[in-house]
């Protein structure tokens, strides 16, 4: 049986969509069109609504992810304390832009409205590791290591 | 059976009247632009807003979504209340400066200017569109998509759908003329949802007419045409030449074989 049917019998009994969702982006790192298609289909519920609602949530993607996500927190707080420039400097070295991937598929930036951690500001969280207090310096060192 | 007040109107009505509802029982006016009365309120665009005093408190809502409630105090006219809604088309007409329905609200309370920078979208986001191919045509075709600001209707993947019949219902209830409904020769196109639909021919007169899909979707829906009298070829024709058939049959009848 493959991954995507095994996941699918999990939840079809419950129909919850969310969950579903969540284990086909841990999965695969994305939502592809043909598993929503297929997952509308075998819960029958109209495309237009999973479509909705995987639209909805930014931690759903429809389009591939790098290998590493790394999220920049522009909430209030890591904002004032300097988190725009973070995130200019993050797309100037990986040459893209927020919400985008690189080329090799390794990195996919994004920026996320504040992660509750507001103390540890400005704050930057890379493949799920969290890296408080970060400026420009520290944050060339973290790259390094992800950049071998 | 709940009672409540409207302007200083009593009146009783049952357990899970809006308060729109109530007030047109009333005949009291209240402007709206995302209500259908056949279709779920959705509470969208704000312009339906009442004053509501329940003890001591105070509140604005809106009242195609709020239900009456006993001994609910409302009130429609104060000027709290054209403020608020002032604002909401106010509002509604930066994002939309050209449809004509908001216009027209946005003239009758009394908004002649805008006071924020004008955008050029179609859309209000009222929903219209999204319930009633849900609810009435039972298509879903379409939904919102996004949040926040990025928040649009849309086809899923934003491209051709698969679900939509060309039934034009959506075209019909959208107060801002966003989506356009065409028939170029064999195709019926929704430009607003990326879709393009075949045709199906007038067996009469060779006009195509009516999407292929929504045909399927009608003889589905007419049960047993048997019951109903009506040949089932009656939906291979189209209007014209069947208001013709009609009433040619129906000159036979009425003045024998010869007519005309
Ligand atoms: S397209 Fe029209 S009916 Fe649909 S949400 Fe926008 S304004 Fe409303
Ligand atoms: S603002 Fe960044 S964690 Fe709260
Ligand atoms: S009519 Fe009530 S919010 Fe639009």
């Amino acid at each position: 049986m493959r991954k995507i049917d095994r996941i699918i019998k999990r939840h079809k009994k419950k129909g919850a969509l969310v969950p579903l969702l969540q284990d086909v982006m841990a999965e695969y790192g994305y939502l592809p069109q043909r598993t929503i298609e297929r997952i509308s289909q075998e819960l029958d519920i109209p495309l237009s609504q999973v479509y909705s609602l995987a639209t909805f949530y930014k931690s759903f993607s429809l389009t591939p992810r790098g290998k590493y996500l790394i999220s920049v927190c522009l909430g209030t707080a890591c904002h004032v304390r300097g988190a725009p420039r973070i995130v200019e400097k993050l797309e100037r070295d990986l040459g893209i832009r927020a919400g985008e991937t690189t080329k090799d598929s390794k990195f996919t930036l994004e920026t996320v409205n504040c992660l509750g951690a507001c103390a540890l500001g400005p704050l930057v969280v890379i493949d799920g590791k969290y890296f408080g207090r970060i400026n420009l310096s520290r944050l060339d060192e973290v790259l390094k290591d992800y950049l071998k | 059976m709940v009672r409540l007040t409207i302007d200083n109107k009593k009146i009783k009505v049952e357990e899970g009247t809006t308060l729109l509802e109530t007030a047109q029982k009333l005949n009291i006016e209240i402007p709206t632009l995302c209500h259908h009365q056949a279709l779920k309120p959705y509470g969208a665009c704000r312009v339906c807003l009442v004053e509501v005093i329940k003890g001591s408190r105070l509140g604005l809502v809106a009242s195609c979504t709020y239900p009456a409630e006993e001994g609910l105090v409302a009130r429609t006219e104060t000027e709290r209340v054209k403020r608020a809604r002032r604002l909401s088309i106010e509002l509604l007409l930066a994002r939309c400066p050209t449809s004509e329905k908001v216009r027209e609200v946005a003239l009758e309370l009394g908004v002649k200017k805008v006071r924020f920078k004008e955008e050029k979208e179609e859309c209000i986001l009222c929903g219209l569109c999204v319930r009633v191919c849900e609810e009435a045509i039972a298509k879903s075709a379409i939904s919102f998509i996004n949040r926040g600001a990025d928040r649009e209707v849309t086809t899923p993947f934003k491209i051709g759908s698969l679900a939509c019949i060309g039934c034009g219902a959506c075209v019909y209830l959208c107060p801002t003329g966003a989506i356009k409904i065409e028939d170029v020769r064999k195709c019926r196109r929704l430009d607003f949802w990326n879709t393009k639909l075949e045709l199906k021919k007038c067996k009469v007169c060779g006009k195509h007419f009516v999407p292929l899909v929504e045909l399927d979707y009608l003889k589905d829906r007419i049960k047993s045409f048997e019951e109903m009298e009506l040949p089932e070829e009656a939906l291979e024709v189209c209007p014209k030449c069947r208001k013709r058939i009609l009433s040619e049959k129906a000159g036979e009848f009425i003045f024998g074989e010869k007519y005309p």
